[in-house]
């Protein structure tokens, strides 16, 4: 059935309850609030710092709701200079933490086009043929050119390579194991509890619903938690986040225009691949100029692998699946990869705006954290560490107000919180990487240059900005694949995969060159079986779907369905009467839907909602 | 009789069993493929047994119910953050292999031993729940031998209902070849109940439920006792994976019997 928007739910009484202070989703911002917090809740006597206001005679009641099934749930592959993170551990060899390994060797990789059907602009394709030209004297190999070094704002090379997967879980059994602090996966929160212009807390979302959100067997109305401060680290497309964005707006001059689908495996390389544990691959070039890609091999023969999609790349069919098998193939890569089998797989939408893209950080009642508060450096291509130490930031700010008796208005949560993130190297470093994208507005290599000068120059210089909604940033299809295929054939094509449920992408990528996938049954793997090989989408019974098509009228003629083309997990089909239909059941809560919606409804938001849901993708090595 | 209880369940915990597992040759023997990375659940078995004794001690005013787990603490914490709010519980816990080649004698001898140590507990008002087999100790034997350690001599396996009648006693369906129930009658406790599924859904997540939960359950698993399991106890000479082939693809609007023929002539070329 394809979902649409439900009706305004009846009033319904609700269970109440108070806490003191209420976290909404966990990921590392969320680890560095609860890490530091817990730690000053008790006394070196064991009796409660901090007395509860809601349970007098208690320490702090502090709990923490994430939407997925467990906190190591989540799917990201990450390397970090963990700056933040070495900070909150001093004495902790942080790779003990399972499939962490310190950084021993940086590459930045140029990648040739090595089957002639990236589309690659007149410079790019001078400086590809100067290099094949100019062969082993430039450095080329296997159709790739090993940069001679990587630029020292993107370094990573005092850091870690981790699984995110992994490091949220062994913080969640640090903190859950203080038994002061109580972290509840499998528990969506729907919205904020907003009063005026104060956040009291949170609704957790309703259980025993029908799809539609109506009640039906077992209705249990999600539970209203009260707190005098709550703590939004649900990221990027999280619910309550968004819904403080919609209601308090974002500063004047601030946009999230920016974004990028992250697809990645974790692959177990064969025993000869040749890549030592801590290796770090930066990539650009293949399997399209604007897809930057890595490789990091964590211990025991594990890497992750992945690209990334950004919203700056106008074509209206970009399906991350297919470009990521395109990029393992590549020789570069393939050398080492070949052989190896697939673990687990998944993806994510990342919030590439940075500084343009922060909400107001504090308000009455409530603090933001983490990526969704505009914490990811987009120069420097960190955001873990960032997010973190966002979290720790605020929990020193609680710490100090609640030392002074201080109330968690939007006032004293300035002075404590923003103003600590303001004058820290988080803040400093989002200065300096606040521009450096732009360039990538006007292509692919005047944004390389823009990033490079404006890295070089520590954000003195930058190209112009001049960021568009995302849903006014594709191109049209002809615009893209008009050289290489007549507009009627496009036509046809599009009309006959329409009427075939069939992915576009797909056919127009065979159509001009790209070869078809040599499925081996172990990594190169058709998508739906990456779906059932690389973990499982869980989706618990009784909850609402949680991908709505607001306006269905919209979609009906909306062409190319990029929510059809970009989504991860193939839920998002081609329906009935041209509205696509919804599948919980495969949503990998990747989140490209949000922002790869093309029918705007006021030019600058798409036509999609994405409420909470629960449940996702479950990876056993993410 | 008064119908009040005291239940006990033994509930072990799995490697999610969505993952891809693959067994392997460890130092102490075999093992499961980066066993500490992959995520754990409650044995699906027990979660019923669990979700029927909560349904049971619900509607038994005064009966209590204690959840018996041999497992790591630290995954059990992991486990405990969602079934704690599922139902209400005290955890007795001990830190153990949670590993499904353990030896079914040891592991029984370690359970039995956990749930004479609970405090309070009234033998004669002792309804022991578990789950009829196991996603990982499938030897369909733990409960039976845990029944034997603890002198339980009325035992159900297959259990899919329980009713109380009204004198105390209660009826007890269990499955039987033929996907038929044989109906017995209990007159009371102890007795000990292996479930199949039974018929109850799981439980919603309930936030009050794991708030009061955890107020017990993180200091139990604080004081949770080590208790090795013997290596040397079985001898395995090769462990085998089940033979997996994936061929998947979308098919839509086909009647469901073209599929099942196809299905079928794709499992006949094994």
């Amino acid at each position: 059935m394809s979902a649409s928007a439900p009706s305004p739910s009846t009033p319904v009484e609700r269970q109440q309850m108070s806490v003191d202070i209420v976290g909404v989703g966990f990921g590392p911002a969320m680890g560095g609030f609860l890490t530091t917090l817990s730690r000053q809740l008790l006394n070196e006597d064991g009796s409660p710092r901090f007395e509860s206001a809601v349970a007098p005679g208690m320490p702090l009641q502090v709990i923490c709701y994430e939407r997925a099934d467990g906190p190591g749930f989540g799917v990201s592959g990450a390397v970090t200079r963990a700056r933040g993170i070495r900070g909150s551990f001093p004495d902790v060899d942080l790779a003990q933490i399972p499939m962490a390994v310190p950084v021993a060797e940086e590459k930045l990789v140029y990648l040739l086009d090595p089957i002639g059907a990236s589309r690659r602009s007149l410079t790019l394709r001078i400086a590809d043929w100067t290099i094949r030209t100019l062969g082993s004297l430039a450095g080329l190999c296997d159709h790739a050119v090993e940069l001679p070094f990587t630029p020292p704002f993107m370094h990573k090379h005092d850091g870690m390579i981790f699984s995110l997967g992994q490091f949220n879980q062994w913080v969640s059994d640090q903190v859950t194991g203080s038994g002061l602090v109580q972290l509840w996966p499998g528990m969506p929160v729907s919205e904020p509890l907003i009063d005026g212009n104060a956040v009291n807390g949170v609704r957790l979302a309703d259980q025993g619903v029908a799809l539609d959100g109506q009640p039906g067997e077992g209705f249990m109305p999600g539970m209203d938690v009260h707190a005098a401060l709550t703590v939004v680290a649900d990221g990027p497309v999280g619910a309550v986040g968004r819904q403080l964005d919609s209601r308090f707006g974002l500063p004047e001059g601030h946009h999230q225009r920016e974004w990028a689908l992250g697809m990645k495996m974790v692959v177990e390389l064969r025993e000869d691949c040749g890549l030592e544990p801590g290796t770090v691959l930066h990539t650009l070039g293949f399997p399209e100029p604007e897809i930057f890609g890595f490789l990091y091999v964590h211990p025991d023969r594990l890497a992750s692998v992945g690209i990334f999609i950004p919203s700056w790349m106008r074509s209206p069919v970009r399906t991350a699946y297919r470009y990521l098998q395109h990029f393992m193939l590549h020789p570069y890569l393939w050398n080492h990869l070949q052989g190896g089998t697939l673990r687990s797989w998944g993806a994510k939408s990342l919030q590439e705006s940075g500084r343009h893209g922060e909400p107001p950080l504090a308000g009455d009642g409530y603090a933001r954290i983490g990526e969704g508060s505009g914490s990811t450096n987009v120069l420097a291509g960190s955001g873990v560490d960032e997010a973190w130490t966002t979290g720790v930031q605020l929990a020193e700010a609680v710490i100090e107000l609640l030392q002074q008796k201080m109330a968690f208005t939007r006032d004293n949560l300035e002075q404590a919180y923003v103003r600590r993130r303001r004058g820290s190297w988080v803040d400093a470093e989002s200065k300096v990487a606040a521009n450096s994208r732009n360039g990538f507005q006007y292509g692919v290599v005047p944004g390389l240059i823009g990033m490079a000068v404006a890295g070089l120059t520590r954000g003195k210089i930058s190209a112009p900005e001049n960021h568009q909604p995302v849903c006014a940033c594709t191109s049209p299809l002809e615009a893209i694949y008009g050289s290489s295929i007549p507009a009627s054939e496009l036509k046809e094509m599009q009309e006959d995969c329409a009427l075939r449920g069939a992915s576009l992408h797909d056919r127009i990528m065979e159509r001009i060159g790209w070869p078809e996938i040599p499925f081996d049954g172990h990594l190169l793997i058709s998508h739906q079986d990456a779906l059932l090989m690389g973990g499982s989408v869980q989706a618990p019974p009784g909850y609402a779907n949680h991908v709505i098509f607001v306006r269905p009228q919209l979609c009906q003629n909306c062409e190319p369905k990029l929510c059809v083309e970009m989504c991860s997990g193939q839920a998002i089909t081609r329906g009935e009467g041209g509205v696509p239909s919804f599948d919980r059941e495969k949503c990998v809560y990747c989140g490209a839907c949000l922002w790869n919606c093309r029918a705007t409804t006021d030019g600058e938001h798409g036509n999609i909602e994405f409420r909470a849901g629960a449940g996702g993708l479950h990876s056993a090595q993410n | 009789m008064s119908n009040v209880y005291h239940i006990v369940v033994c509930a072990g915990i799995v490697p999610d069993p969505l993952q891809t597992l693959e067994p392997i040759t460890t130092p102490a023997g075999p093992g499961l493929k980066n066993e500490s990375m992959l995520p754990a659940v409650l044995d699906p078995w027990a979660g019923h047994a669990l979700y029927e004794a909560a349904n049971l001690a619900a509607h038994a005013p005064g009966s209590k119910l204690w959840l018996v787990s041999a497992a790591p603490k630290a995954k059990l914490q992991q486990v405990m953050m969602n079934v704690a709010q599922k139902a209400s519980f005290e955890l007795v816990p001990v830190d153990a292999s949670a590993n499904g080649f353990a030896d079914a004698h040891a592991v029984a001898g370690v359970l039995a031993a956990a749930i004479q140590s609970i405090s309070g507990l009234d033998r004669s008002r002792l309804l022991l729940f578990g789950g009829w087999e196991s996603a990982s100790r499938g030897a369909s034997v733990t409960m039976q031998l845990v029944g034997e350690h603890l002198g339980i001599l009325d035992q159900f396996q297959g259990v899919d209902q329980i009713t109380i009648q009204p004198d105390g006693s209660f009826e007890v369906l269990e499955r039987i070849e033929g996907g038929r129930h044989m109906a017995s009658i209990c007159q009371g406790p102890p007795a000990l109940l292996g479930w199949a599924t039974g018929n109850l859904p799981e439980p919603r997540n309930n936030p009050q439920i794991g708030m009061a939960n955890m107020r017990t359950v993180m200091p139990a698993l604080q004081k949770a006792k080590a208790a090795p399991l013997p290596q040397d106890a079985i001898r395995y000479l090769s462990v085998t994976p089940p033979k997996q082939q994936r061929q998947t693809r979308i098919v839509k609007d086909r009647p469901a019997g073209e599929i099942a023929a196809e299905l079928l002539e794709w499992i006949a070329q094994d």
